[in-house]
């Protein structure tokens, strides 16, 4: 195939999942302006991609979680009462109750770097400095056993830094792997031989009192 | 006679209360005689005598106080913060498909803020020929309006029973699901407005609230049917539902529906955020775990009889649920009585629209029998809801989301109903 043909298909792919022919524009909006834009994307991808300029280390991000984060988070990002953990967890997610944390579940560390940024401390968000969240997420790491004591993170080394289970994540193959449940025939007369009972909420039984709690609530 | 009889009790007080007066607790076949005259007849009552409310009472009607009890509910033990947190639609108590504003369960991560329409602003940038900003006129004055049905589910609806029944009441196992009639238009004027780049493959919406709620979405979704949407059910969005401005994402995951949506970013590639990875990704047995399960399979719910909701007189009854699927519309619904054993189809009412909540009835007569109802449902791509089994046997016990195995309610010869697991 000629290298014009060839371009010419790649750019018409393209097309169609880019919308295809230039659609009609209402005129509608205002061009944004860059320091518009520079205000809100502050978003962080894992391939680095929207980093700030920057750069903390763990013994920085420790005083800062200290004074931060811990209350919610515990001293060590064992999570304090039912306030998520931030640490440890490691080989517990064939188990029975699987720890989800940035070591031991989270595939990419700039996810933690951009949560952070956007969202934490819970209540009262985007209050920290670029280089704060920098030197907190260089900490948890560290919690994490994924750096050294004396790491400093920034921008420019930041992708170095791997989490462990990274490969464990793989897209939805629903359609395959419970291929049976579109091709099976839904049976209608003496499905199976009997139906026993094999569990009963009434005996966990956590359901909420009743109706005058849920008028309680605000 | 109080004129305000308290909202329905947990399922433990009625139970001792059904077992405490049975016999009289459940009526036999259809109306029992009378032989003395049935004094709301033959008194006159208050409200036949003294008017009533003036059309000045009440500008924003509500429901009848003697609906009271019709309210969202939370599970206190489920989060640590109120603001990050879930109450449950009550389906249980709701018919039709349409799910009145006020009873929209609400899931948000940072709590509902209070924003100011004249002061929201949404923003397109990333991967487009020209960023762009809209206000909530602009967005109003755009040509190809539209209004569409579609449910909302959160992905970990049902989450708390993969290891087994836990709750008693489908407002808390099948709860965390809604259907409204959005008003807005298609997100792919806006795209087009600001023009994609070629390498576009991605975007990702985001929110104004102090979560700042991200989620990537393929392209292909967000050109095919995603919507920009301000109106819920003919009124505006509700606060706690995304006011002034939402994303919806037909038949996928409710958390990448970005409420108090502000900006949506092109990219050639997703973000991995944490709602993708920490979040909303399903652990599996072997200790991986699959992203971007986006399409929620289809799944079906009996909301009365249920345990909020038991049966109350043997004869003529009806059996009512929802269907509903993230591939399309629902084509069948099958109800057993015996745990699975034999089934009915039942008869689908109502507007039967794709991924929106579709209305099941199944008409029959109670003999007083132990009853073991299940419902299973069926959309047009020939996806047949599994059993709990089944799911289990590809899922493991741990992935929390996507949970659409077959509910099984045990209603007993007294009436109530409890959440149950069969063989
Ligand atoms: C007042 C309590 C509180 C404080 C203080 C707080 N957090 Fe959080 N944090 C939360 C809550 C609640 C969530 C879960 C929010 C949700 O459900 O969306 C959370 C979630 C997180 C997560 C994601 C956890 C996961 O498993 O997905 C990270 C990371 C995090 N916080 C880091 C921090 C850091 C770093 C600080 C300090 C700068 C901090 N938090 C301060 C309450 C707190």
């Amino acid at each position: 195939m000629s290298r014009f043909r060839k371009a010419l298909l790649a750019a018409f792919a393209a097309a169609l999942v880019a919308s295809p022919a230039p659609a009609k524009k209402a005129g509608l909006g205002r061009p944004a302006l860059p320091e518009e834009i520079a205000a809100w994307d502050i978003d962080v991808r894992p391939d680095g991609a929207g980093l700030p300029p920057g750069r903390g280390s763990v013994k920085q991000g420790e005083a800062l979680y200290l004074a931060r984060c811990a209350s919610c988070h515990g001293e060590f990002g064992e999570g304090a009462g039912r306030w998520p953990a931030l640490a440890g967890g490691h080989g517990s997610l064939r188990g029975e109750a699987p720890e989800k944390t940035i070591g031991s579940f989270w595939p990419y560390p700039t996810t933690a770097f951009d949560y952070i940024r956007r969202a934490m401390p819970y209540g009262d968000a985007r209050s920290l400095s670029d280089d704060e969240v920098y030197a907190i997420t260089a900490f948890l790491l560290h919690q994490n056993d994924v750096v050294a004591a004396d790491f400093v993170l920034s921008k420019e080394n930041f992708t170095t830094v791997r989490l462990p289970n990274e490969a464990a994540f793989y897209g939805d193959d629903r359609e395959q792997a419970e291929r049976h449940f579109w091709t099976q025939e839904p049976c209608m007369k003496n499905c199976k031989p009997d139906a026993k009972i094999t569990g009963r909420a009434r005996v966990i039984d956590v359901t909420p009192e009743d109706g005058n709690k849920g008028l309680k609530v605000e | 006679m109080p004129d305000n009889p308290p909202p329905p009790a947990s399922s433990r007080r009625r139970f001792l209360a059904a077992a405490a007066g049975a016999g009289t607790a459940l009526v036999a076949g259809g109306a029992r005689a009378r032989t003395t005259p049935d004094p709301h007849i033959t008194e006159i009552q208050d409200w036949n005598r003294y008017l009533g409310d003036g059309v000045a009472a009440h500008p924003y009607g509500k429901p009848s106080k003697f609906e009271r009890h019709v309210i969202r509910r939370d599970v206190e033990w489920l989060t640590a913060s109120r603001e990050s947190s879930v109450n449950f639609t009550p389906i249980h108590a709701l018919d039709g498909i349409i799910t009145p504003n006020g009873l929209c369960f609400e899931r948000h991560h940072g709590g509902a803020p209070e924003i100011d329409p004249s002061k929201h602003r949404l923003m397109i940038n990333g991967l487009v020929e020209k960023p762009l900003v809209f206000t909530m006129e602009d967005l109003k004055r755009f040509p190809g309006r539209m209004n569409r049905v579609y449910f909302l589910e959160c992905a970990a609806n049902g989450g708390m029973e993969w290891r087994g029944a836990q709750l008693n009441g489908c407002q808390f196992t099948h709860g965390m699901i809604h259907n409204v009639l959005y008003t807005g238009i298609p997100l792919k004027a806006l795209l087009d407005e600001a023009g994609l780049r070629t390498s576009a493959r991605w975007i990702m919406p985001e929110g104004a609230d102090s979560s700042a709620m991200t989620r990537s979405i393929p392209i292909e979704k967000a050109l095919k049917d995603c919507m920009v949407v301000w109106g819920m059910n003919g009124e505006a969005l509700r606060q706690e539902q995304g006011y002034p401005l939402r994303i919806v994402v037909p038949g996928w995951e409710g958390n990448m529906w970005v409420k108090w949506l502000r900006r949506i970013e092109v990219g050639d590639q997703p973000w991995h955020h944490r709602e993708e990875t920490s979040k909303y990704t399903d652990l599996l047995a072997d200790g991986r775990a699959r992203r971007f399960t986006f399409i929620m399979d289809a799944k079906s719910v009996v909301t009365s009889p249920s345990p909020q909701a038991p049966l109350v007189a043997r004869g003529p009854n009806v059996i009512s649920g929802l269907a509903w699927s993230g591939r399309g519309t629902i084509t069948r619904v099958d109800v057993s009585l015996d745990g699975g054993r034999n089934w009915t189809t039942a008869r689908l009412d109502g507007p039967v629209l794709p991924l929106s909540l579709t209305r099941f009835y199944l008409d029959f007569d109670w003999d007083g029998r132990e009853l073991l109802i299940q419902s299973r449902a069926m959309d047009e791509t020939g996806y047949v809801q599994p059993g709990k089994a089944e799911l289990r046997k590809v899922r493991g016990l741990n992935s929390i989301y996507h949970n659409n195995g077959i509910q099984t309610w045990l209603v007993r010869p007294d009436g109530e109903t409890e959440n149950v697991e069969v063989s």
